[in-house]
This record gives C-alpha cells, sequence and structure tokens, in this order.
C-alpha cells in the first residue's frame, strides 16, 4: 500500500504510522479492526448464552455450567459491546472516516488529531469494559440500559460500566464534531450539500444525533456514578428494603430519572446504529443498479426529518412505567410519524431496483438482504409504538427479535455490503466472490433461524433476560423447543462467519489484483478521483472539483453508464451523432 | 499536506474549522448541562421537602436553599467570573490590535481571576463538610454537588487551557508571521467562546440552585 510515498514520507516508525496515526484512513483502519474484533467477541458471549438457553445448566467446555450472575453479565455486556463498541465504531469510526473525506473531496478530516485522540479514546473505553469482567464478582449484570435501582446496588462491574461508557461516550462526541466540521467546511468546490453521496448525508445526520443526544447519557452517567460511589439518592426511592434489609440512603430519588435520560440518548442511538447502514446500502445500490438513486432528495429530506423527530420518541419505551395516557399519546403519535421516513427510504430504496439491469456481486447481495430483512424489523416496531400493543409484548422476546432484525441482518449486512464494496479501495485487492456467497447465503438463513423464532416466543408471553429460557412457565411449553433451534442456527452463523473471516484475511495478500482505479466503475470521488489503493496523507493528487450530482448512471446518450462527479457532463451534440445500425 | 480553512474562514460558512468546532462543541455541552438542569426540575418536583432532611433518620429539615448555601459568597463568585470574561475579551482585542503584551496581562488576570474562583468554591464546599452536609445527605445537596462539581471541572479545563495559551501556546504568535498571529488570534477567540460558556453556565447555575 502507497509504496510511492512511503519513502517520501520521512521515516515513520511503526507506531507513529500504525497507531498514532492522524490519517483518516489509517484512523478508519483501526476502528475497522477494532470494532469488528469486539463484534466476534460480543457474538461469543451470546453462543454461550444461547446454548444455555437451548439446555440449561449444560456443561460448557472451559467455563463450566454458566451461573445466573454469569448469564447476566454476558447478557448485558452482550448488548453494550455489541451497540457501543461493534456497530458504532465500525458503522460511523470505519466507514464514516475512511469514506467521507474521500467522497468530499477533503485532504483528510477536519481535526486530524482530534480524529486520533477519538479512536484512543474509543479503544481505552473498550478496555475498561473488557477489564471489567475481571473484577471482584465480574461485569456489569443489569442489562445494557443499566435500569436503576438494581443497577445502583450491583457489584463493582457496574462502575467499571459507567466509566467505560464515559469514555466512549466522549469518544463519540470527539468524532461527532470532527465530522460535522469536516462535512460542513471540506467539501470541495462544486460540492453543494445536493451533491453529496446519501452516504455523507446520513453520516452528517448520524453524526448530530451523536452530538446532541449523547450527553444527557453522560450526564445520566455522572448520576449514577454519584450514586454509586458519592452516597447520593438521584435514582433511589425512599423505602427501599433488599435481602440485607432496608438500605441506608436518603431516597426521594426516582429510578424513572433514568429511564428517561437514558433513552433520550438511547432512541436518537437506534438511528445512529440505522442511518450509516441505509447510506451504505444507497450506495451499493446505486452503484449495482448502474441508475440514479431514486428520490434522491426526498431520501435526504426524509434522513433530516427523522434526525428530529428521533428526539421525541423516547418514552416509547416506557409505556409502561405509569407515565400517563396523555404522555403516551404523545409519543405513540411521534412514534407512528418518526416510522414515516423510514418507510420512505426504504421504498425509495426498494424503488431503485425497478428496471435496473443489476449487477450481482457479494456487496449487491448483502445490501439486497438489508432491504427485506430491515423490513420486517422496522414491521415488528410498529406494534411496540402503541401502547395497547406494547403492553403485552413488552420485556419479550419480541422486543428482542425485533431490534435484532433492524440490527443483525439489517445494520449487520450493510456493513458487510460495505466491506465487500470499499475492500478493494482500501487494500487495492478484491474479496473472493464464491466465499462471499457462501457468506451471504448462510448468514441469511442462520440469521432469520435465531430471530424469526423469538418473535413467536414473544408473543407467546416469553420473558427476554430468562436465565432458563422459560422453562418454569407452563405458557412458554409450545414454543420453548425453538431454543434448541435458535441456538443451532447460532452455531451455524458462527460456521458462516469462517468463509468471511478466511476471505477477509488471505485476500490481503492473494486476492485479485484491481486494475483500474475505479473498479466498480462508480461516480462516487472516493473510486472516481481518488487513487486505488489511496495514496497516504492527503488522499488526492490534485484536489477535484465536482460538476454534478453523485448518481449520475446511464445518462442518456452518454458513452460510459457512468459519469463521475469530478468530469463536467457533455451531452455529444446531438447533430454530431452518427447513428449506428 | 493543509487542512483548508484553518484559519482562513470558508467564504460560504464564514467561519474557520475551530470556530464552527466549538461552537458545535459548546452545543453538546448545553445538552450535558441541559440533562443535568433537567434532573434537578424532574427530582424538585417529586420531591416532598426541598431542600429536605438535612440529617439522615431526624426531623432536622430545611426550608429554603440559603439556609445551606452561602449566598454572598456566590454572588462574589458571579462577579467574579463576569470580571474573568471581561479579561478574557480585552485579552483577545489586545491580540486583535498587536499589543502582545497588554494580551499577556489580561490573560494573566484572566487565570488569576479564574484561581480565585475556585479558592471561594473550596472554602463553601469546606463549610458544607464542617456542617456534616453531603452529596449523600439530600438530593438538594447531591445536586449541586454533582452540578457545581461538573462546572468546577470545566472551570479548571479553562485554566488549563488558557495557562497553555499564556505560557507555551504563544510560540505560534512569536513565530511572528501574519498567517501565525491570525492562527493565534483565531485560537483565543476559541478559548474565549468556550470561557464565555463556562461563565454563561454559571449565570444559570446561581439562581437556579441558590436563590430559587
Ligand atoms: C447475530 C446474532 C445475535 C444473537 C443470536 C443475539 C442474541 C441475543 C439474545 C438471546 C439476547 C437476549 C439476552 C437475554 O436473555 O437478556 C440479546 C440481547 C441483546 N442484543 Fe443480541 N444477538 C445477536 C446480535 C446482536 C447485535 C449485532 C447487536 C448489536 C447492535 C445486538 C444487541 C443486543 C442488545 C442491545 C441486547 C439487549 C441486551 C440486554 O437487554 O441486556 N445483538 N441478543
Ligand atoms: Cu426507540
Amino acid at each position: 500500500m502507497a509504496d510511492d510515498h512511503s519513502h517520501s514520507d520521512h521515516q515513520e516508525g511503526f507506531w507513529s504510522k500504525y497507531w498514532f496515526s492522524t490519517d483518516h484512513k489509517v484512523i478508519g483502519i483501526q476502528y475497522g479492526i477494532t470494532a469488528m474484533l469486539f463484534l466476534l467477541f460480543g457474538f461469543g458471549l451470546m453462543l454461550l448464552m444461547r446454548w444455555q438457553l437451548a439446555s440449561p445448566g449444560v456443561e460448557i467446555p472451559l467455563l463450566g455450567a454458566l451461573t445466573p450472575e454469569m448469564y447476566n453479565q454476558f447478557g448485558a455486556m452482550h448488548g453494550t459491546i455489541m451497540v457501543f463498541l461493534g456497530v458504532v465504531p465500525l458503522a460511523v469510526g470505519a466507514f464514516g472516516n475512511y469514506v467521507v473525506p474521500l467522497q468530499i473531496g477533503a485532504p483528510d478530516m477536519a481535526f486530524p488529531r482530534l480524529n486520533m485522540a477519538s479512536y484512543h479514546v474509543y479503544f481505552w473505553g473498550g478496555v475498561v469494559m473488557l477489564a471489567s469482567f475481571f473484577v471482584p464478582e465480574g461485569a456489569a449484570k443489569s442489562g445494557w440500559t443499566s435500569y436503576p435501582p438494581l443497577a445502583n446496588i450491583e457489584t463493582m462491574g457496574q462502575t467499571m460500566w459507567l466509566w467505560g461508557m464515559v469514555l466512549l461516550i466522549t469518544s463519540s462526541l470527539l468524532g461527532a464534531v470532527n465530522f460535522l466540521v469536516t462535512i460542513i467546511q471540506l467539501r470541495t468546490e462544486g460540492m453543494t450539500y445536493f451533491k453529496m453521496p446519501f452516504f455523507v448525508w446520513a453520516q452528517f445526520v448520524t453524526a448530530f444525533l451523536l452530538l446532541l443526544a449523547f450527553p444527557p447519557l453522560e450526564a445520566a452517567g455522572f448520576l449514577q456514578l454519584a450514586d454509586r460511589l458519592l452516597g447520593t439518592s438521584f435514582f433511589m426511592p425512599s423505602g427501599l428494603v433488599t435481602a440485607e434489609g432496608p438500605l441506608e440512603v436518603a431516597g426521594g430519588g426516582s429510578p424513572l430519572l433514568w429511564q428517561h435520560l437514558f433513552w433520550f440518548l438511547a432512541h436518537p442511538e437506534v438511528y445512529v446504529l440505522i442511518l450509516p447502514a441505509m447510506g451504505i446500502v444507497a450506495e451499493v445500490l446505486a452503484n449495482n443498479t448502474r441508475k440514479p438513486l431514486w428520490g434522491y432528495k426526498l431520501m435526504v429530506y426524509s434522513v433530516i426529518f427523522l434526525g428530529f423527530m428521533s428526539f421525541i420518541v423516547w418514552a416509547h419505551h416506557m409505556f409502561i412505567t405509569g407515565m400517563g395516557t396523555a404522555i403516551s399519546a404523545f409519543f405513540q403519535v411521534t412514534t407512528m410519524i418518526i416510522s414515516i421516513p423510514s418507510v420512505v427510504i426504504l421504498s425509495a430504496l426498494f424503488i431503485t431496483l425497478f428496471g435496473g439491469s443489476i449487477r450481482f456481486n457479494t456487496a449487491m447481495w448483502f445490501a439486497l438482504g438489508f432491504i427485506p430483512m430491515f423490513g420486517i424489523g422496522g414491521l415488528t416496531g410498529l406494534p411496540l409504538g402503541l401502547a395497547p400493543t406494547d403492553i403485552p409484548l413488552h420485556d419479550t422476546y419480541y422486543v428482542i427479535g425485533h431490534f435484532h432484525y433492524v440490527v443483525a441482518p439489517g445494520t449487520i449486512f450493510a456493513l458487510f455490503a460495505g466491506i465487500y464494496y470499499w475492500y478493494p479501495k482500501v487494500t487495492g485487492r478484491t474479496m473472493n466472490e464464491t466465499l462471499g456467497r457462501i457468506h451471504f447465503w448462510g448468514s441469511m438463513i442462520a440469521m432469520n433461524g435465531i430471530f424469526l423464532p423469538m418473535l413467536h416466543q414473544g408473543m407467546v408471553g416469553m420473558s427476554r433476560r430468562l436465565f432458563d429460557g422459560g422453562l418454569t412457565y407452563s405458557f412458554t411449553e409450545g414454543v420453548i423447543h425453538y431454543n434448541s433451534v435458535m441456538a443451532v442456527s447460532a452455531f451455524v452463523l458462527l460456521l458462516f462467519q469462517l468463509p468471511f473471516i478466511y476471505n477477509f484475511l488471505t485476500s490481503i495478500k492473494w486476492g485479485r489484483k484491481v486494475t483500474k482505479s475505479n473498479y466498480w466503475e462508480a461516480t462516487t470521488l472516493e473510486w472516481s478521483a481518488a487513487p486505488t489503493p489511496p495514496v497516504g496523507h492527503g488522499n488526492f493528487a490534485t484536489i477535484p472539483t465536482v460538476y454534478h450530482g453523485p448518481y449520475e448512471y446511464s445518462v442518456p446518450g452518454h458513452e460510459l453508464d457512468y459519469c463521475p462527479q469530478e468530469v463536467p457532463i457533455q451531452l455529444p451534440d446531438v447533430a454530431d451523432q452518427t447513428v449506428e445500425p | 499536506m493543509q487542512i483548508p480553512y484553518e484559519v482562513t474562514a470558508r467564504p460560504d460558512t464564514g467561519v474557520n474549522n475551530a470556530k464552527l468546532g466549538i461552537w458545535l462543541f459548546l452545543a453538546s455541552e448545553v445538552m450535558l448541562f441541559g440533562g443535568l438542569f433537567a434532573a434537578y426540575v424532574f427530582l424538585r418536583i417529586g420531591a416532598d421537602a426541598w431542600p429536605g432532611m438535612m440529617v439522615y433518620g431526624t426531623e432536622m429539615m430545611a426550608e429554603r436553599a440559603d439556609e445551606i448555601l452561602n449566598v454572598p459568597l456566590a454572588t462574589l463568585n458571579t462577579m467574579i467570573l463576569i470580571a474573568s470574561s471581561v479579561t478574557m475579551v480585552m485579552s483577545w482585542a489586545a491580540l486583535k490590535m498587536d499589543r502582545f503584551d497588554r494580551y499577556k496581562l489580561y490573560m494573566g488576570l484572566t487565570i488569576l481571576l479564574a484561581l480565585g474562583f475556585l479558592v471561594v468554591k473550596a472554602f463553601e464546599y469546606g463549610d458544607k463538610f464542617d456542617h456534616h452536609w453531603y452529596a449523600s445527605t439530600n438530593n438538594f445537596l447531591g445536586i449541586y454537588f454533582v452540578l457545581t462539581g461538573l462546572h468546577a471541572i470545566h472551570v479548571t479545563g479553562g485554566i488549563v487551557l488558557n495557562a497553555y495559551f499564556w505560557g507555551p501556546g504563544t510560540k505560534l504568535w512569536k513565530r511572528g508571521t501574519p498567517r501565525d498571529k491570525a492562527h493565534f488570534t483565531n485560537r483565543i477567540e476559541v478559548a474565549g467562546l468556550y470561557w464565555h460558556f463556562v461563565d454563561l453556565v454559571w449565570i444559570f447555575l446561581f439562581p437556579m440552585i441558590y436563590l430559587i
């Protein structure tokens, strides 16, 4: 990589080049690798839990039988790791960092050193989270939502969780400021807002969500830290009694305060999980249907509207807390309204396929897989947004099924699409297509094997977070055997990640070399104007100027079926055109 | 490699990168303190008595905030912070007029005033501890310590930042080209925006906690 450059770049050592780098491309790769390792680790925790659920009390090699405490740790840390250390860093930290400056024609992020700091703070946040498994009585056990009062009286792992979150939030804030300034200030000449690729728009709105939604969780984290370390009672109501007798705290606080602050972040957070994914899918679809994204402007308006609305729907996670019907009514209405732009975006992506001569490659398959899977996730969310249907479904496996459809075969598939799509950009080599297909179809089937049964189990009434998978309840009788199906599917899913891991690692060395810089014949700057694989710091030999929108594919009367953004479109003069037979 | 608009403003946005960055950062800070203010309101609405019980398990109640908190000292601190905001602006103005000696003077004053604020704050805290009033005593004192503590951390951050720009950070100015000087002046403006924000937070905190 970057051979011609490493000579001129004065004797950089390994550490300064790969660890303390300020180049957004290196930082993107750092984020990507770290996040993928965390995803694998979080997946491992889940495999153990699924094993336990399928056969409660089973002796797991090396670990022995899981205790309820271990199960709770794994559950809480699975959620935390997947969301805050896996998906978001991969979607925003890796793809955002690597692709956004290239797509807008910038030499780097606006604040390269801040960018480096953001990665390092994230890394140490992850270290704190992992270290928490080894403190006395283990990691946090109160779920990724950390509801007090339980979380307040939990063991030391919860304090570690809070410090870890403070670091992760700080990292996100640094990143968000950097993305926003980069997109607002460093767009190259001609790159107006409405000429930005949809992926950039998605990252732009995501950065706003991170900037404004995370601080209230940080505030909540400080308050919970005070409760745990200074003995305050912000989240402790009066008169709490535990197995050890009445708690000696002043009381007078409110557990609901935590829930409000938490979900004020965590609802926008789900859009942080999904918007970059939509952005990636939009890029891959436009490129492989060889036609413009349908309704680009509509999609942009939708994503902006979605960003705004996501701040006023949070209490749909709290319908059963007794907020009162008026407040519930408000949040039901806003929740129904916010589903509209999501449907618009998904429909636009779907309509984009219409009449295209589709180029099927692995990236495209994953992008295509995203559409129905996210569709199921979104549709199963509607009943949860309405209090009458949410009341029986809340805290059941239905909820777990719902959000996993959005995030696992939804977002994660989009991230896979992104990996297959931009891999040649980063390495100059392609990933193997056959292994890619195996990876896609295996994952598709296994994912549904895991999450579809959850929806049914939940509708029967099986609660989430049960250590024995619902064994002790008679009403679960008809659906409890699904637990075995899900466990097998989960291991099958692991199996089908092996070709991906192999493919990903070996293609760096042995993948087919890309012969031309614009490998996918794409219109956006990262392919059309920047060399593949990229040069070192600076990105472009000369900073390109942009002349038209991002998806000028198959422009009538144009020779090539793609018109790069930095090349003015010159429709051949009609009179000159000699009509070939 | 040169990042565009590090020093000069981008024509269509009218700002340079750092200035936009600080405004966005301050927006997130508004949400941080906003979250805590919201928590304050939420707790107070839900409380039976405010500030409430002063010794755990007794009938000793406080009816008003000023029975516990020292309003004159806090008023003094408000003055100190406002004064430091003024000197901060003057230090920036001095750079604009190319008066580096004046800059050193005003920036030095800003730092001293901020230190003065922290000293007064330390006396206030010490007084609470002498009465055995801690964050755990009741939610009024809890939120008082969290809010003023977080604010004090911000003040400390400001002092570190300003001290850097008073000492080692001046190297940039001393390089002496117009671009370097403009760059340094921008930095002081950005530091100033942060400092005014810290001041502003206090101006909200003071009446909310001490007076009403
Ligand atoms: C792909 C295979 C996955 C499987 C089989 C799986 C399985 C599970 C299960 C069984 C639970 C419920 C645990 C309980 O009893 O409380 C759960 C919770 C959760 N999962 Fe996953 N998961 C997967 C992927 C992901 C991904 C990619 C994310 C990332 C966004 C994620 C985020 C969560 C969250 C946030 C929770 C809630 C944790 C809690 O409430 O404590 N999962 N998952
Ligand atoms: Cu939500």
